[in-house]
């Protein structure tokens, strides 16, 4: 994996995405204000590379993943892939495009349809992207079976008669039908037990490796991020607060929010004292976020300038952004 | 907290089974355990290991049918509850022993504000007024770290967040100072940083009320941080029990080793997760030996074809494991000799 990010061939390029969702409120149903989910934001993701997203709920991390594949309309910005503005792009165009950007979601039985059997639900995959002829498709959907480690019978059964670490290597399967090159990950190993969770995490790896996969991972669990990925990405509140490679994220996190979602999570080590920086309060509305820099509110750092100017992202080092006013 | 072992909850054998159309569910099959004043009993298991059905059953709380406790004794304060009538039970519930849930949203009455159903748990078994529950009502809130209580105490569940809710639950669990208080996976629906927060505020909490702590969880890191002893569930099972720093540096149980290892770890680079092969056996249909055999990579034929009991290996340690029984090498032996032949 290592090798491939250093030729840096940039794969997807996010440009100052906005994702405004309105709210409909008064007689009329106007609407009233917005939830700001994603709020321009700007980063990119290397090819072959596994970058994560991480951040507590709200922030933004699954629209910006549901932006990319246009699952909802962003509100402005680009999305440059290879070569094309997705934003620009019509149904038609999108539909093809999509054969190269896959979704892994959270809970493999609702992105299942529990009337079709395996074989039917991965059969339609290679239908609609038509990347396979139709006399091959029964050969493929086995070879598929086989790369995510279920047995060839599974293709006549129907979702209900699989185990949730079964049923997410058969969305796994889904997503790798059709040849992508970019699979976002949505939370994809968060409602599985450890020990089934680990299984997934190396088969991911594996078929990365095998078909030379781009992830965009989102999740909210650090240790997960950390064993998979190569560059993480830290938001809240619909803003990037930190970008950076694995290694500086975890041993030299900079922002302040960073510093404390890292130190918020129990690990088992005796050896590891650690200090916590126990944050207080709530995450504010995205309706209404708080002006200047998002995290004021509860940062333990805060200074007079945080409350008025908002902070941009900038380069502190050579593989690592942050945006806050200390570190600049 | 460590000053008298003095016992306050026993659990003896206890079974719960549920009764189905597919056959019977031995959700609970047989565990044990003691929990001490003041001290803090982690219960860690994956899905389907019987932890959530085994703090229900000390409630008595199992939906019957088509569950019902087969078997076993559950002492509070040498009193077996399981002789109690269902209106001792009341008395005892929310009171002596409470209970907080994953799910704050689920277990709060939506139409209610905070303030008043804090303050029915507080009527139902103190003699208190209105007007003196109410106002013991806003004083909980405020001890469990709730700004301006005297307004939140007004809204409704859906006016708070997740983080809020859980503290009401807190304070309703709390209010009448009970002596053991069961936390069925407190903090997993909620983000790191607020469950930072509730840990922070149970541990405190339990040091100021002396209230001895049974916390379900699945989360290993949590156990290490807020447990005194844990206790490992493994289909219906308890495989290993133990002091919770010392299962981190010293797991016994092939299953315990397993989970440990399937962790991906924040403070370690590892290529791959080690995996345990397998998943958990049907409920319905578990083996004849000890249930983790099929995946367990020292297996041997002892263990399938018997059950382990969860025995002493040292002053804090107990293990259900043929590994650690002298049998063990006998079995050795015999399985050499029929090699050899």
């Amino acid at each position: 994996m290592g090798a491939a990010v250093e030729g840096k061939k940039v794969l997807l390029k996010v440009d100052q995405l906005k994702q405004y969702f309105p709210i409909k409120g008064g007689f009329f149903g106007r609407t009233v204000n917005h939830v700001k989910a994603v709020d321009d934001i700007s980063f990119h993701i290397y090819q072959g590379e596994t970058l994560s997203i991480v951040g507590e709920s709200g922030c933004g991390k699954s629209t910006t993943g549901r932006a990319i594949l246009r699952l909802d309309e962003p509100t402005s910005g680009h999305i440059h892939f290879q070569g094309k503005d997705l934003l620009s792009l019509g149904r038609k165009e999108m539909r093809s495009t999509r054969k190269d950007l896959q979704v892994i979601f959270q809970d493999p039985f609702a992105s299942l349809n529990p009337r079709q059997t395996i074989g039917q639900i991965l059969g339609e995959a290679l239908a609609i992207q038509n990347v396979v002829p139709k006399g091959h498709r029964r050969s493929r959907i086995e070879e598929l079976l086989g790369h995510v480690g279920l047995r060839p019978e599974a293709l006549d059964r129907y979702p209900h008669e699989f185990s949730g670490g079964q049923r997410q290597r058969i969305g796994i399967a889904r997503a790798l039908a059709v040849d992508p090159k970019l699979i976002i990950c949505d939370e994809a190993v968060s409602a599985l037990d450890v020990s089934i969770q680990a299984q997934v995490l190396n088969l991911l790896k594996t078929l990365q490796r095998q078909f030379e996969l781009t992830f965009l991972f989102i999740s909210h669990d650090l240790g997960v991020v950390r064993h998979i990925s190569d560059r993480v990405m830290v938001m809240y509140l619909g803003k990037i607060v930190e970008i950076a490679d694995k290694k500086s994220i975890f041993e030299q996190p900079q922002h302040p929010y960073t510093r404390a979602l890292l130190s918020a999570i129990p690990v088992p080590n005796p050896v590891q004292e650690r200090e916590r920086i126990l944050l207080t309060g709530d995450v504010p509305s995205p309706i209404d976020p708080p002006g200047g820099c998002r995290f004021h509110t509860r940062c333990p750092f805060v200074m007079d300038i945080c409350k008025t100017k908002a902070p941009e992202l900038k380069r502190s080092t050579q593989n690592h952004q942050v945006a806050c006013h200390i570190v600049s | 907290m460590k000053q008298v072992d003095e016992t306050i909850l026993e659990v003896k054998n206890l079974h719960t089974h549920f009764f189905t159309d597919e056959g019977t569910s031995k959700a609970v099959n047989g565990i044990s355990f003691t929990l001490n004043k003041g001290e803090t009993l982690g219960i860690v298991g994956e899905s389907g290991s019987g932890k959530s059905i085994t703090s229900l059953s000390l409630l008595r709380l199992i939906p019957s049918p088509p569950g019902k406790i087969t078997g076993g004794s559950i002492l509070f304060k040498g009193e077996d509850l399981l002789a109690k009538t269902e209106k001792q039970m009341r008395a005892i519930r929310g009171n002596e022993i409470s209970m907080i849930f994953q799910e704050p949203m689920t277990s709060l009455n939506p139409v209610y504000s905070a303030g008043e159903q804090i303050a029915e748990a507080i009527r139902l078994h103190q003699k208190l007024g209105k007007k003196e529950a109410w106002n013991k009502a806003v004083d909980m809130l405020r001890l469990v770290g709730i700004p301006s209580p005297e307004k939140r105490a007004k809204q409704e569940p859906h006016e708070l967040s997740g983080g809020m809710r859980q503290r009401v639950m807190i304070a309703m669990a709390l209010a009448c100072h009970p002596e053991v208080l069961i936390a069925d996976e407190p903090t997993t629906a909620l983000d790191v940083t607020i469950q930072a927060q509730i840990l922070e505020l149970i541990k405190t909490l339990q040091k100021d009320f002396g209230t001895a702590v049974i916390l379900i969880t699945h989360d290993l890191g949590v156990v290490y941080e807020t447990c005194d002893r844990v206790a490992v569930m493994y289909a219906g099972k308890m495989v290993e029990y133990t002091l919770a720093k010392e299962i981190f540096t010293n797991p016994k149980h092939p299953y315990t080793i397993g989970l440990l290892n399937s962790l991906p770890r924040l403070d370690l680079d590892q290529e791959e997760l080690t995996t345990i092969p397998g998943t958990v056996p049907s409920p319905y249909d578990m083996p004849k030996g000890c249930s983790f055999a099929p995946r367990c990579a020292h297996a041997r034929r002892i263990c399938e074809q018997a059950v382990p009991d969860l025995e002493s290996i040292g002053p804090d340690t107990k293990v259900s494991c043929w590994m650690y029984t002298p049998q063990w090498e006998k079995e050795y032996e015999a399985e050499k000799k029929v090699g050899v032949q």
